[in-house]
């Protein structure tokens, strides 16, 4: 409870400091000051020291689970203004209301992690995306800004009114908005009761919604416009944190639910996970942008990230956290990079190896987290992704492995050439600006987390359970 | 009356929304067209909401059972009213940039 009310009292917060703050250096430094004072709020609450208790009517539980997800969330945030706070106050002339924006963004995070109704649920996607409207329009005398804020605005517009079907479908069919199904439902005689049709529909629309905002195929064909268009320290926000907590409300509805739609469930989930893989895969290949790479690998990790809806159990959560705290990271580093790059394009990071050393060395370790190569975290995340899959079982699941493994070969392709244009090309490489010692102090540290939870993945995990 | 007809209002407004999304092309109709679907879905909840209580009510005449679908409609009209008023914003601000709210515009991102 303390990460909704916090964050929501912050945000306003930060909205008024805009007024009595004039420096944009001290609003970064306001965003630190409330991001910390969160996550100690966070913290508290997970360790029963002070949290806020009032009567809920049932409709958030709070668990360990959720509380542990927030803490990555704030915590990936704060580095992420750590390292990008000073290109979000370049973006326009009002500094102060962006951070507000992101405190609200975080609200809608807490609830998501946390709801226990169908009305929370909507209500949390509703407050993490109508601020996200706003940040991706907000460069705005940009043309591609402004289209990509509008694209963003129907496309979520429209899913949330799919969404909403859905919900009024299920209530038609079961009378209530709890997220778990039915109990009368669930056994009788040991045989589960086929679920109505109307209700099947009503999941079906409801999942079709949160493929959107998770951007999985065939439902991603907003992503590479929205986030090559928006400007880039907002892409780096909503590719990471954004996209992280989208599966974590995805995995909680689908864990009660998912049961009711039977085998349908499973030869759909399928089907979307293949398919994003290969779209964000092979599409990623052909981009000369990195920034637009990044927007295509993303959707490629949402495939992996799907393989926790397939396998729900203990493993997939663990996972799910795992690659949650190594993606945020490892895109909060390499967008973090690329906004201080002249050259989007992978000519611009030609050389850069020589020009910036760390940067690249930096940039090097991300990648390779992105592409899963042993030592990073990244490996470990997509390991435990494939491993929760093994133990679910199903006739599938082997098949969906082997797929899954390949196309993680052709993701180290276009990561690759990006590795492959800092190191080996000739070129001069140009940055917009002097790179600051505090920059690479934030990268350094960030680079340690990626290896340190590649070496022992452990660490992350025991803390969640103790 | 009957459920099943509100649910086919309900289902014939809903499709005219998404139908007029995928069609039109300039964007404040296209706008329109999602709150149709929104308040297609309204209509929906309102009358299962009704059907819900009508069940309980035969039984218990203290009954509140289905009033969570008429709440439920008051947040749809809240959330509906903050996505307005950022969507209009966002219109205006292409408006000014380049003086035409098509959506054929959009295409522009694509290379």
């Amino acid at each position: 409870m303390n990460a909704i009310i916090l964050s929501a009292l912050l945000g306003v917060v930060m909205m008024f400091s805009g007024i009595v703050i004039k420096s944009k250096h001290a609003i970064v430094s306001t965003a630190l000051v409330c991001l910390v004072i969160l996550l100690l709020g966070n913290l508290c609450d997970t360790y029963g020291c002070f949290s806020i208790s009032m009567d809920l009517h049932e409709m958030l539980a709070f668990n360990k689970f959720g509380q542990f997800f927030n803490t990555i969330a704030i915590t990936a945030t704060l580095l992420y203004v750590l390292l990008s706070g000073k290109d979000i106050v370049k973006v326009g002339n009002y500094p102060a209301e962006y951070f507000a924006l992101i405190f609200f963004v975080l609200c809608g995070v807490s609830i998501l992690s946390a709801f226990n109704n169908l009305l929370m649920m909507f209500l949390g996607i509703e407050i993490l995306s109508i601020p996200l409207y706003i940040l991706t329009g907000s460069d705005k005398k940009n043309l591609k800004s402004n289209e990509a804020s509008l694209k963003y605005f129907l496309m979520g517009a429209f899913s949330t009114g799919l969404m909403l079907m859905g919900i009024a479908l299920l209530y038609g069919a079961t009378g209530s908005f709890g997220i778990e199904a039915p109990v009368a439902r669930q056994l009788s005689n040991g045989v589960q009761q086929r679920a109505p049709i109307l209700e099947v529909i009503g999941l079906i629309f409801v999942f079709v919604s949160l493929l959107f905002k998770v951007s999985a195929a065939p439902f991603h064909f907003w992503t590479p416009d929205v986030y090559d268009g928006a400007p880039s320290v907002f892409t780096s926000f909503m590719a990471t944190i954004v996209k992280a907590a989208g599966f974590i409300a995805f995995i909680h509805l689908f864990e009660g639910r998912a049961d009711e739609m039977e085998s349908i469930w499973k030869m759909l989930l399928v089907l979307t996970i293949v398919a994003t893989l290969l779209i964000g895969n092979v599409t990623a290949v052909f981009q000369q942008s990195v920034k637009r790479m990044l927007a295509y690998s993303s959707i490629a990790q949402a495939g992996f990230m799907l393989f926790a809806l397939y396998s729900r159990n203990d493993m997939a959560k663990e996972g799910i956290l795992l690659y949650a705290v190594a993606y945020s990271i490892a895109t909060v580093g390499i967008f973090a990079i690329l906004i201080k790059m002249k050259d989007y394009t992978f000519d611009g990071y030609n050389g850069l190896a020589k020009t910036q050393p760390l940067l690249a060395a930096a940039n090097t370790v991300f990648l390779l987290s992105l592409a899963g190569i042993p030592l990073t975290a990244g490996f470990f995340a997509k390991y435990w992704m494939l491993a929760s899959v093994m133990k679910a079982g199903g006739s599938s699941a082997i098949w969906l492995i082997v797929i899954a493994v390949i196309f993680a070969a052709v993701s180290v392709y276009y990561y690759f050439r990006v590795i492959q244009a800092m190191y080996f090309k000739e070129g001069n490489a140009e940055t917009t600006e002097e790179i600051s010692q505090g920059f690479k102090i934030g990268l350094l540290i960030m680079s340690a987390i990626i290896i340190i939870l590649g070496v022992f993945p452990d660490a992350l995990l025991q803390w969640f359970y103790f | 009356m009957p459920i099943q007809y509100y649910i086919y209002l309900a289902l014939a407004l809903f499709s005219i929304g998404i139908i007029g999304v995928l069609v039109r092309r300039n964007a404040i109709i296209v706008f329109m067209c999602i709150e149709l679907m929104l308040n297609a879905v309204n209509l929906l909840l309102v009358a299962f909401s009704k059907m819900h209580h009508g069940v309980a009510y035969a039984t218990d005449k203290a009954s509140t059972v289905g009033i969570d679908g008429q709440l439920f409609v008051f947040f749809i009209m809240v959330v509906a009213a903050a996505e307005v008023s950022v969507g209009l914003a966002i219109i205006v601000m292409l408006y000014r940039n380049t003086h035409s709210v098509d959506v054929n515009f959009l295409n522009r991102l694509k290379n």
